[in-house]
């Protein structure tokens, strides 16, 4: 990477010399580099728009006719939707895993790749987000929400708490992404003053997001299944194991498709963290069912439910050992060094990790908090093909940015997107 | 493609932009928007159910009093339109001095559902759906074990081993439900009664699953209720038929109650299980029953303090 402000890279020689290079331009030009590509570039962003659009359409009839169209009712009053969010905002903590040893540690080769981390924090925070607004049964008035015009019932509703920790969340890794690539495209280095403390930040805020988003389940007394303090701990700890697992993905498909090398120590650093975070992980959610369990109190008629089925209902049994049986392969594979050498091993060991979590907190952590109900009716749910088309939309969609934000960090990498101005000192 | 780059092993992410495929991309853009409007299609369909006024409402508790009079007039118009119906919609505020509170005699109720079923037609409640605030539990005597309790029973009533025991909204004195929503479209009235402002709520149902009595419901799709079956004497905040896609809950009948009347449940109920009445008032029945009976309340280690108290004759 150049230093002196005068030499812009190697491969600039052939661009012609632009005039203006202010950020609109940037951002004008960074329009023109995520659109370009050859025919798997163009299949694949086809692919990812046709899922979104089925699941824009099947959102746009709920809307219309209304959420009977899932299958949430007054006793499961949550489902899909919000299993999905909780899991977005856990990937979206994960994602600043990388930010840490950067930081913390001076990790000099971590922080090439720090923004790729954070712009999987974008996408996963767009998840989340998307998440909640089509869970909303009359998002015309999602105006409401807003602090200023509508009536926001802060400090007293966590879900306040959550809606500004994410925004802030959002708006801070948007900086530090943005900031980081304007700095690369003009050839210059980053002023540590504009984005070091904002990194800072944005790991605090990490813990936070996912804390006040536990928070919003375990501040519930009625709902004796989410009621338990280890529940952010939890969250924290399966955070750490998706988002690094996301990471690995991504670094993987970057390294098949682009010319983008590094050394291996970075992805050590990731496997670490997983199987640190996931024993934790596994060793919390051991304790919380002992505790349930051993002492047989009322509180485990959920856990009961969940595990083994209750009074003849055992609609999540085969989600949680799906799950259980992902996290615990998923980690074992984590644990072989040798195994993990390969390819094809170390992604499925990260696919399994990060399914297993998306049902652990998701499915496996909101829809028993309704069954058994608060008066200990028993009344199943599963996902309707409404809300499976708008999940797999939401995800598509949010794909699709990454995909552009992660190519545009590899065009401004390569210095294939740069400025062409010369710099004044 | 060519950037001369050593080692070009796939670039599809890192690609030389041509700057040749402007013709294709724009192409490309104007059949993506065009996919997107026919996707989201159904939206324009539905928002023209949904006018400016409605939209731009205010909060109920932000509303000037010739405001909330328009308010009214135009969803009196609505109904009219959308049932051919005429109602009027009224907004009785809260007696000062007065605190509601309820009490039911576990010990005569026999599980008819007499009440549920009053709700149901006092309420304007969805016919298919057969909703109601109330449901009504049969309990196996012995305890008060909800587990063995069930709602969905069909048989007759009363069935020899069992009691009965109907739940609603216990209008808690510290109500979870209200602290859990984001934007104050559910608040506590001076007279203890926790209402919902239908026009304002944004149907996130953070309160349904913050509620530990399952007494809140929630529209999953507009009611349906023949014309003729519609009840026209409609409170702003309790009965008025709702909207699709926001929350409702019991009101004890404050349209009714705050004008003096009994709650609808009360009136239905054939042994006289149900006390209603004002707490504050010390010659009061429900006064009595609190002061004089072994009442209790549901969960009340969760220190929600029910205004809803149940007791059982010595
Ligand atoms: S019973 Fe439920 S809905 Fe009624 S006030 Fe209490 S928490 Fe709110
Ligand atoms: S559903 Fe409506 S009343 Fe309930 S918390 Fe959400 S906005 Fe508030």
């Amino acid at each position: 990477m150049s230093v002196s402000p005068h030499i812009t890279s190697p491969y600039g020689a052939h661009r012609t010399v632009g005039a203006v290079e202010s950020y609109p331009r940037f951002l004008w030009r960074s329009l023109g580099v995520a659109t370009d590509g050859n025919w798997l570039f163009y299949g694949w962003m086809t692919l990812l728009t046709a899922i979104a659009l089925v699941g824009a359409n099947a959102w746009a009839v709920q809307v219309r006719d209304g959420m009977i169209v899932t299958n949430m009712s007054d006793h499961v009053s949550w489902g899909l939707y919000i299993a999905n969010f909780t899991f977005g905002v856990g990937l979206a903590a994960g994602g600043v895993m990388m930010v840490i040893p950067a930081y913390l540690y001076d990790d000099e080769e971590m922080h090439e790749l720090v923004i790729i981390g954070e712009a999987v924090a974008v996408a996963a925070i767009l998840m989340s987000t998307l998440s909640v607004v089509v869970d909303l049964g009359r998002p015309d008035r999602f105006w409401h929400l807003i602090p200023g015009i509508g009536k926001f019932n802060w400090p007293m509703s966590m879900l306040t708490w959550d809606i500004l920790v994410l925004n802030g969340y959002l708006a801070i890794n948007l900086h530090i992404v943005g900031y980081l690539l304007y700095m690369r495209y003009l050839g210059r280095k980053p002023n540590p003053r504009w984005y070091v403390p904002f990194v800072f930040l944005s790991i605090i805020w990490a813990i936070s997001i996912h804390t006040v988003t536990a928070f919003l389940y375990c501040g519930l007394g009625g709902r004796p299944f989410w009621n338990t303090a280890l529940l952010a701990p939890r969250f924290l700890a399966s955070a750490f194991v998706s988002g690094p697992a996301f990471i690995l993905l991504v670094l993987r498909a970057l390294r098949s498709t682009t010319n983008w090398e590094w050394s291996p120590r970075p992805a050590q650093t990731l496997i670490q963290i997983i199987r640190v975070a996931m024993a934790a992980n596994l060793l919390m959610l051991f304790s919380e069912l002992f505790t349930l369990f051993y002492t047989g109190s009322g509180h485990a008629a959920a856990a009961r439910y969940l595990f083994f089925g209750s009074h003849g209902a055992t609609g999540l049994v085969p989600w949680i050992w799906t799950a259980v049986t992902l996290n615990l392969v998923g980690t074992a594979l984590f644990c072989m060094p040798h195994a993990l050498e390969r390819g094809s091993v170390r992604i499925a060991a990260c696919i399994m990790c990060i399914i297993g979590i998306w049902i652990e907190k998701g499915m496996g952590l909101v829809v028993p908090g309704f069954i058994p109900s608060t008066l200990h009716e028993i009344v199943e749910y599963s996902p309707s093909p409404t809300e499976w088309k708008v999940t797999a939309g939401i995800w598509a969609f949010s794909m699709l940015v990454l995909t552009v934000l992660i190519k545009l960090i590899a065009a401004v990498h390569s210095r294939r997107l740069h400025s062409t101005a010369p710099h004044l000192p | 493609m060519s950037s001369g780059q050593p080692l070009p092993s796939l670039p599809i992410l890192d690609q030389e932009p041509t700057g040749r495929r402007g013709f294709l991309k724009a192409c490309g853009a104007t059949l993506g928007l065009a996919a997107w409007a026919t996707a989201l299609k159904p939206l324009t369909e539905w928002a023209q159910d949904v006018s400016v006024e409605e939209f731009l409402q205010k909060h109920y508790r932000e509303l000037k009093p010739d405001e909330k009079q328009a308010v009214f007039r135009r969803l009196e118009a609505d109904c009219k339109q959308d049932h051919g119906v005429d109602v009027t919609i009224s907004d009785p505020q809260a007696i000062p001095g007065v605190q509601f509170a309820y009490a039911l005699n576990l010990s005569i109720c026999i599980g008819c559902r007499k009440c549920a079923e009053a709700c149901h037609i006092e309420n304007n409640h969805d016919r298919a759906t057969n909703n109601s605030y109330i449901r009504v539990f049969e309990m196996v005597m012995g305890g008060i074990d909800f587990e063995k309790g069930d709602a969905t029973y069909d048989h007759p009533v009363p069935q020899p081993g069992k009691f009965y025991m109907p739940v609603q909204c216990q209008q808690c004195e510290n109500p979870p439900c209200v602290t859990a929503c984001p934007i104050e479209a559910t608040w506590q009235e001076k007279d203890g009664i926790v209402v919902v402002d239908y026009n304002w709520c944004i149907g996130c149902r953070y309160c349904e699953a913050a509620c530990p009595y399952h007494a809140r419901r929630f529209n999953w799709e507009a009611p349906q209720i023949p014309a003729e079956e519609i009840n026209p004497d409609q409170g702003y905040l309790s009965n008025r038929i709702r909207p699709q896609g926001v929350m409702e809950k019991c009101t004890f009948c404050l349209h009714r109650t705050r004008e003096g009347k009994m709650p609808a449940c009360l009136e239905a109920c054939p042994t006289g299980a149900r006390v209603f009445g004002n707490i504050l008032d010390p010659h009061s029945e429900i006064r009595w029953v609190v002061e004089n009976k072994r009442t209790f309340v549901l969960k009340e280690e969760l220190g929600t303090k029910p205004r809803f108290y149940y007791f059982f004759d010595e």
